[in-house]
């Protein structure tokens, strides 16, 4: 079976008519699939839709960090705050001012990227759980001090958060309303979807990219052994802060976004779980691997979801009635996916094929 | 009263337990190279199994003596946690030994997770009473007050990690552990059964994270199914601090962090000249970590440390 | 065959949201959905599902007295929803119950998931009260789909601060904040109304809710010598609090808001918590017309007492069937504006909205541990 789909999968890939084809089938399919969801089981599915963007293009900038360069990151939520941050401190009551999205977009990229060479300055000698620990104070550091900026000076409201974020629009029209276009009904999610959806794939092919370039392959280096990467005249310092900053710059976009969308921002959506969150996604779905990180993120920001829906119904169908607390089951089942997962896939769901003959040497410790 | 030695009397009290469950982490650390990230929950479990206990007890015989009382729930207690860091180990960590270094990391959390969903289901949302078993009396050192729990807590601390260095270098089992995180294969080849070793390290991490999670309870009279996981991380932060893998690291960065924490909350204000509070508590612990590990990348106490993916 | 069960349940339980506006219940009644939204999952969830029990009582009530709407018998159903507090959990929960097509929504119990999710029911036009949420910044975003049936941190934090200057005397205070949203607010407040009735604050200090050692902070007070603590936070924290508190040998007043006005904190804190006084919203329970009964009813259903907010979403779920009734419809459309000059007696208290959907004339009791339960002392405000 796997078989016949790997030579179809082949075929289809060698022949040029029929890969454009498939692009064009799953452009088609993307496009049309907000409308399906929203007219079938509802336009809360668009939202998680939307959110699951979001992570996706979280993941891929963590992915950077952890996945490419091998440097593990538990604070890398701080970034996605200071992007969010950015967003609402320039766009919104809080201080009057009302920039357009496109000058916050690379402001709040830019000054998510200043954020990760200020991280990754002082941590370049660390290696490993040492740089773990220290990455989680970073992201724990940044969340205090937006949860306790509203004094002496206010600047972030505190633990209450910034409220009224003005919404993304293009041209007058606000982006978060539901508006008649060619007849069709576009509601601000839908509207949002598509355009996460753009901002997504081009974060995909910036990566698909960079992990091919010059610089994906001193990433990789300095992932295998640093100090033979040293040797063969890879700037360790420079590469290594690049990391940093380029995964940063996504989590600062996917911030702003998060933060338009939501219209509000409070500390509370940025504390270490999320973080943890957003590596699962990254360890679940294949470390170092694009399309296997989008995986896992879509899995995992989808996953809870659907369980939400099912934990009572389910129980209801094997045990006649409801005997276990549907919130607690859904957390027992996604606890226990992790763990199943990582059982049977130790490298994730869908590794690259590169890192996969590289981790088998990998034996002992000493 | 003197300020000063009582905010020193309670970053020492605070330092004990984060030392004592720092041991945990360290302990599998320095074996597997592995971040147990799911020792906090095992410290909750061992404080809700010793508070089921009591309770059962204190209900069938209200009129038991505390030491008969305590002592039943902690066997009970230690034994439920090293038999489930036995489980732990054998399900969710063996079969990844030789699996990429995040994979073990991810199982953790998945446990963690469970963990904490179970005993939610178990005993409730609730914040549980724990209730007060030995009358507390206040003493007090250099003008400072330290009550007998307290006091308790830094002397069972300190015991369980006198025994634990002892066993660790002057016993067969000892050896035996640190033969294995030098080497896992050369130990194995030595005569050395590597897996009952590692099992074993676990189990023993657990029953201390029992006790740990026992004194917590007793200290601040409160039980709840989400309390191990900041005091996992805190403890976390602390053997890392010392030196993750190293035994005496753990003990000396639990009680530093216990005094950076109660120090810079009692004086950042002072420090700062007021700009900033006891809100920036934690910035104050992570930004002494930071500067630290600057200075010694590997920790007060860490040794070299090789560099895997 | 079970599997092909627990496949079509899925299927439906996924589909359930795009056909549940006109289904009956087993005996022919019109079914109405009310949603509710709080944390039941995390550190919060024992306050979350307190609040999911105060309403489906309010639910159950409702059922038995078979209230007829639009020619129609009712069945009134409680779609409980987790947002686990979490802002964003908030909004993607919202559009659950949007899309389950509520009547309705009674929630969420924080300030942080309330605020973002209420854009979501104003976008709707379906009308949410919330039991706890007392920011001040939720009923002033102009949304005339958001009301409280509980005083918010303003209108406590008054009542607090010239209660501990003027009743009980202090002079020089000192506070705490838990930090949370919550915490802040009623802090902040409490601080400007004692500063306004010529008390000092000696120094604010702060915790957070995963926190349960204070003793660095309270040494810090202990330093200074207060006349009174005032604790902006829970009750989970007040209770080990208490200890740590006598302890130090600290002698001052502890003086807190509804967050530690529960039986928990009585549980928790034991002999120390004697004498501690906390506010709460609205009337004593035993004061008003059906709150003994409602008490009772709780600890016979559930078998545990009240945890703090149910009998507000208890009142929050009977001020919206009330409105619909008076409507006669359960469209949101048709039964907002009767909400709005709702005139309700509930256990907590009379409840009226003013023009922004706050609880007008909010009135505040204050209460004393004393012999190890809260008893009842004042109550301020309330008049017209």
């Amino acid at each position: 079976m796997r078989l016949i789909a790997q030579q179809l999968l082949k075929k289809i890939t060698s022949n040029k008519k029929a890969l454009l084809l498939g692009y064009v089938l799953l452009f088609v399919a993307l496009a049309v699939l907000p409308f399906l969801l929203s007219n079938t089981v509802g336009r809360t599915w668009v939202r998680i839709l939307d959110f699951a963007l979001i992570y996706a293009m979280l993941a891929l900038g963590l992915n950077i960090v952890v996945g490419f360069a091998g440097l593990l990151d538990l604070g890398y939520i701080a970034f996605y705050a200071v992007g969010a941050y950015t967003w609402a401190l320039l766009a919104s009551p809080q201080f009057g001012l009302h920039l357009p999205f496109w000058a916050i977009l690379p402001i709040g990229a830019g000054v998510a990227a200043i954020f990760g060479v200020l991280l990754g300055a002082p941590t370049l000698r660390l290696r490993g759980d040492y740089l773990a620990i220290v990455t989680l104070g970073f992201g724990e550091i940044i969340r205090i001090f937006l949860n306790n900026l509203d004094h002496p000076i206010n600047v972030t409201n505190g633990p209450i958060g910034i409220n009224k974020i003005d919404p993304i629009s293009i041209g007058g029209v606000d982006l978060t309303r539901t508006h008649e276009w060619f007849g069709i009904s576009f509601s601000g999610v839908h509207i949002y979807y598509y355009l996460l959806l753009a901002l997504l794939i081009f974060t995909i092919v910036m990566c698909v990219r960079l992990e091919n370039s010059r610089i994906g392959r001193a990433w990789l280096a300095i992932r295998e052994d640093e100090l033979a990467a040293q040797a063969m005249g890879i700037n360790t310092r420079n590469i290594k802060l690049l990391a940093f900053a380029l995964g940063a710059t996504f989590g600062g976009v996917a911030g702003g976004l998060f933060a338009s969308l939501q219209g509000f921002v409070s500390p509370e959506s940025f504390g270490l779980l999320e973080s943890i969150m957003v590596l699962c996604m990254v360890v679940l779905g294949g470390m170092g691997h694009v399309y296997g990180v989008l995986l896992g993120a879509l899995l995992l920001s989808v996953l809870p979801e659907i369980l939400r829906s099912t934990a009572s119904p389910i129980q209801r169908a094997v045990f006649g009635d409801v005997y276990i607390d549907p919130e607690a089951l859904r957390m027992l089942l996604f606890g226990l996916a992790l763990i199943v997962v990582m059982l049977v896939r130790p490298t994730g769901l869908w590794p690259a094929p590169r890192r996969r003959t590289i981790l088998d040497q990998d034996v002992d410790r000493d | 009263m003197d300020i000063f030695a009582q905010q020193v009397i309670n970053g020492l009290v605070l330092g004990s337990v984060y030392a004592l469950v720092a041991l945990g982490y360290t302990m599998v650390y320095g074996i597997l190279g592995l971040i147990n990230f799911a020792h906090g929950e095992v410290v909750m479990i061992g404080a809700m199994i010793a508070l089921a206990v009591v309770s059962a007890l204190l209900a069938v015989s209200p009129d038991m003596s505390p030491f008969t009382l305590i002592l039943i729930a902690s066997a009970a207690a230690i034994l439920v946690c090293v038999f489930l860091a036995f489980l732990m180990e054998r399900l969710a960590y063996r079969p990844l030994r030789n699996a990429p270094r995040l994979a073990p990391l991810i199982t953790a959390i998945g446990i963690s997770i469970l963990l904490q969903n179970i005993a939610m289901i178990i005993w409730g949302r609730k914040y549980k009473m724990v209730p007060q078993i030995f009358p507390t009396e206040t003493h007090e050192i250099f003008g400072a007050s330290i009550t007998s729990v307290q006091l308790f807590i830094v002397a069972i601390s300190g015991v369980l990690m006198v025994g634990l260095l002892l066993v660790v270098h002057f016993t067969k089992l000892g050896r035996a552990m640190r033969a294995t995180s030098e080497s896992q294969r050369v130990a194995g080849l030595m005569g050395i059964n590597v897996n009952k070793i590692i099992s074993v390290t676990f189990m023993i991490g657990a029953a201390l994270g029992a006790v740990a999670g026992i004194l917590v309870a007793g200290n601040y009279s409160v039980a709840h199914y989400s309390m191990g996981f900041m005091l996992g991380l805190k403890a976390f932060t602390a053997a890392v601090l010392g030196g993750i893998g190293n035994l005496g690291g753990a003990v000396l960065g639990g009680l530093l962090l216990g005094l950076i924490e109660s120090i810079g909350a009692g004086y950042i204000g002072n420090l700062t000249g007021g700009f900033l509070g006891s809100n920036y508590q934690d910035v104050f612990a992570f930004v002494v970590l930071i500067v630290v590990l600057v200075f010694r990348p590997t920790g007060i106490m860490g040794e070299r440390v090789s560099e895997r993916a | 065959m079970v599997t092909k069960r627990l496949f079509a349940c899925v299927v439906s339980a996924l589909l359930m949201a795009g056909c549940g506006s006109d289904e009956e219940s087993n005996d022919g009644r019109k079914v109405v959905n009310i949603g509710h939204v709080g944390p039941l999952t995390g550190p919060q969830s024992h306050l979350g599902k307190d609040n999911e029990r105060g309403a489906a009582l309010a639910i159950d009530e409702a059922n038995q007295s078979r209230i007829v709407i639009g020619g129609e018998v009712i069945e009134f159903r409680l779609l409980s929803e987790d947002d686990e507090a979490n802002p964003q959990k908030g909004t993607v929960v919202a559009e659950r119950l949007m899309d389950a097509n509520v009547a309705g929504v009674v929630g969420h119990l924080n300030s942080g998931t309330t605020i973002p999710a209420s854009k979501i029911y104003f976008d709707a036009g379906v009308p949410q009260v919330s039991p706890s949420a007392t920011a001040i910044e939720f009923t002033h975003q102009g949304y005339e789909t958001a009301y409280r049936v509980m005083a918010n941190d303003e209108q406590q934090g008054k009542v607090l601060g010239d209660f501990a200057v003027k009743t009980l005397g202090a002079r020089s205070i000192a506070i705490i904040d838990d930090r949370s949203a919550y915490g802040k607010g009623l802090a902040d407040e409490f601080e400007s109304a004692v500063k306004q009735a010529g008390g000092t604050i000696m120094t604010r200090e702060f915790t957070d809710k995963t926190k349960i050692d204070f003793t660095a902070i309270l040494t810090t007070i202990k330093g200074l010598d207060p006349d009174l603590i005032f604790y902006g936070g829970m009750d989970a924290q007040a209770g080990p609090m208490m200890k740590q508190i006598n302890n130090l040998g600290l002698t001052a007043n502890f003086l807190g808001g509804d967050g530690i006005q529960t039986t928990q904190f009585t549980v928790l804190s034991g002999a120390e918590g004697e004498g501690v006084y906390a506010s709460s919203p609205g009337l004593p329970l035993g004061q008003m017309k059906g709150g003994t009964e409602f008490r009772d009813k709780y600890k016979q259903v559930y078998r545990e007492d009240i945890q703090l907010y149910a009998p507000y979403a208890y009142d929050a779920t009977s001020v919206m069937i009330d409105a619909m009734t008076r409507a006669d419809s359960v469209d949101p459309a048709a039964y907002s504006p009767l909400l709005r000059d709702a005139d309700f007696p509930g256990v907590t208290g009379r409840i009226r909205f003013d023009e922004r959907g706050d609880l007008k004339g909010g009135s505040i009791s204050l209460y004393r541990v004393t012999s190890g339960a809260w008893k009842y002392i004042e109550t301020f405000g309330g008049g017209e």
